[in-house]
């Protein structure tokens, strides 16, 4: 099976995404991550205002099968949650790099994303 | 130590199929998604691989008082062609397994005259509970034949309202017209099979058990929705089944029948290992017992976690939970002290360290046959 990777981001081993959008960073799980999960019936995000430190864990995802804690790609201020996944989660099923996305943040300095993996470094580490 | 892998372990693998260990046994988990698979079998009908339980054959002048005494219920009470469900206990009346046990219709039971059982103990079981059987009957001087069939058998469960139907059409014998708990020999795809009328989903159907090598011609025949025991843990946990490792487990969560819910599957009239304990045990005075609930916070309940009263003092622990597809809510199972399990009472679940409001509710949530 292969997996969608958008070149155009940033990726936790944790199969986190971070996509640098100039003002804000938009964060979510990957295409890899919600078919592993499975049905996702559930997911937990920091508020608007928190702040969230590189590597550290910001929420919960759960599928019917388990729970993933969820790491932050970048360290900085919450900017915006997307409130829809909290009655419709199947978003993240359904587009994970896109609708399904999860949060967005000010980053207190985007050369965070440097230390994380390119999508080719990512795609490795899935095969 | 291996997993052991089903008949058709490749034949999944193929449909790309999840798998996961259980029971010692490498099984298909997923194989589209628990929710699709879910919805198939409580509005149509699913096949599920569950070739990983046990199969064992007892038989013999002496195999129905070996049956009789070493599982909970009335097996005298067993028709030719019948079955029940019942528990094996411990001298202590702990519960080591829960299991179906068929008394074979004659034309199956091998020719001879003599009683024969099939009782079908949890993945993983199937050896110690063959020498359990061994042991008993070598101590009880007893006339009885316990063989253990598990890598003979394949066994698949048809569930669902049209399950029925889909097994009348793969098979020789109008099988539609058995009464739920019946077990009779069929001839399904052109294989012999035992057609039983049980399952573990809440929904009607048949579980059939067939020769391993024909295993991959009777799945092939059912065009319906595989499943995997994703969706069989969904399924049983909204019709309020026990799961094995879960709701009891003689070393980890140790628990007799009544605190398990089960009492119904203990008749005390007759002579079983673990009799007298559950005799001196009045059910109307246990300190703990099996509820069912409804979290009405958001959230997942997940086996393991804390149930405290409102005030926050721990009474109990969850021992199953996840969102029910069918009705959309979280619900679990757990043990609470017994004065807070009447239906209404409000709990508390402690999820990762926040407290979220439940309700107690009696299961099976959803109808079942």
């Amino acid at each position: 099976m292969s997996f969608e990777i958008p070149e155009d981001r940033r990726y936790l081993e944790s199969h986190e995404w971070a996509h640098d959008r100039g003002d804000v960073v938009r964060v979510g799980i990957t295409d890899f991550a919600q078919d592993e999960l499975g049905d996702v019936v559930f997911v937990e995000l920091p508020d608007e205002g928190d702040t969230v430190t590189q590597e550290d864990e910001f929420g919960v995802v759960e599928s019917i099968k388990a729970v993933s804690d969820l790491y932050a790609p970048v360290s900085g201020e919450v900017v915006d949650v997307n409130e829809e996944l909290f009655d419709a989660p199947e978003l993240v099923n359904d587009d994970p790099f896109g609708e399904g996305w999860m949060l967005e943040i000010d980053p207190d300095d985007t050369d965070e994303l440097e230390d994380i993996l390119t999508a080719e470094e990512y795609e490795d580490q899935i095969a | 130590m291996p997993l052991s892998k089903p008949p058709l372990w490749d034949h999944h693998g193929d449909r790309d199929a999840k798998f996961t260990e259980f029971g010692g046994w490498d099984m298909p988990v997923e194989f589209d998604s628990i929710q699709t698979e879910h919805a198939a079998v409580r509005e149509d009908a699913g096949i599920f691989d569950v070739s990983h339980m046990g199969q064992l054959h007892v038989t013999g002048p002496d195999a129905t008082a070996l049956m009789q005494r070493l599982t909970t219920n009335d097996v005298s009470q067993l028709e030719a062609g019948n079955s029940q469900y019942a528990a094996i206990t411990d001298d202590d009346g702990i519960i080591i397994d829960d299991v179906i046990v068929y008394r074979l219709p004659d034309e199956a039971a091998g020719g001879d005259g003599d009683p024969t059982y099939l009782f079908v103990p949890n993945a993983g079981t199937d050896e110690r509970t063959h020498e359990r059987w061994v042991e008993y009957r070598n101590e009880w001087d007893l006339e009885a034949t316990v063989d253990n069939r598990t890598d003979e058998y394949a066994m698949f469960a048809v569930q669902g309202p049209s399950a029925p139907i889909l097994v009348d059409e793969a098979s020789e014998e109008s099988l539609s017209d058995q009464p739920r708990f019946s077990i009779t020999a069929a001839t399904v795809a052109g294989v012999e099979c035992l057609a039983a009328r049980t399952g573990y989903t809440g929904e009607d159907g048949f579980e059939l058990l067939l020769p391993w090598e024909e295993a991959e011609t009777v799945w092939e025949v059912f065009d319906c929705q595989p499943c995997g025991l994703g969706a069989r843990d969904t399924l049983r946990l909204e019709a309020g089944f026990l799961l094995a490792g879960q709701e009891f487990d003689p070393e980890s969560n140790p628990r007799t029948p009544y605190e398990a819910g089960i009492g119904f599957a203990v008749d005390l009239e007759t002579d079983f290992v673990g009799r007298d304990a559950l005799a001196a045990i009045d059910p109307d005075e246990l300190e703990e017992r099996l509820v069912g609930f409804e979290l009405i916070d958001r959230g997942v309940p997940r086996h393991g976690y804390d149930i405290t009263s409102s005030e926050g003092r721990v009474i109990g622990t969850v021992t199953s939970g996840t969102m029910s597809p069918t009705l959309g809510r979280p619900i679990g199972m757990g043990y609470v002290r017994s004065e807070f399990t009447e239906p209404g009472t409000t709990l508390q679940v402690i999820v990762r360290g926040q407290s979220k409001k439940a309700r107690v509710e009696q299961p099976p949530f959803i109808d079942t046959v």
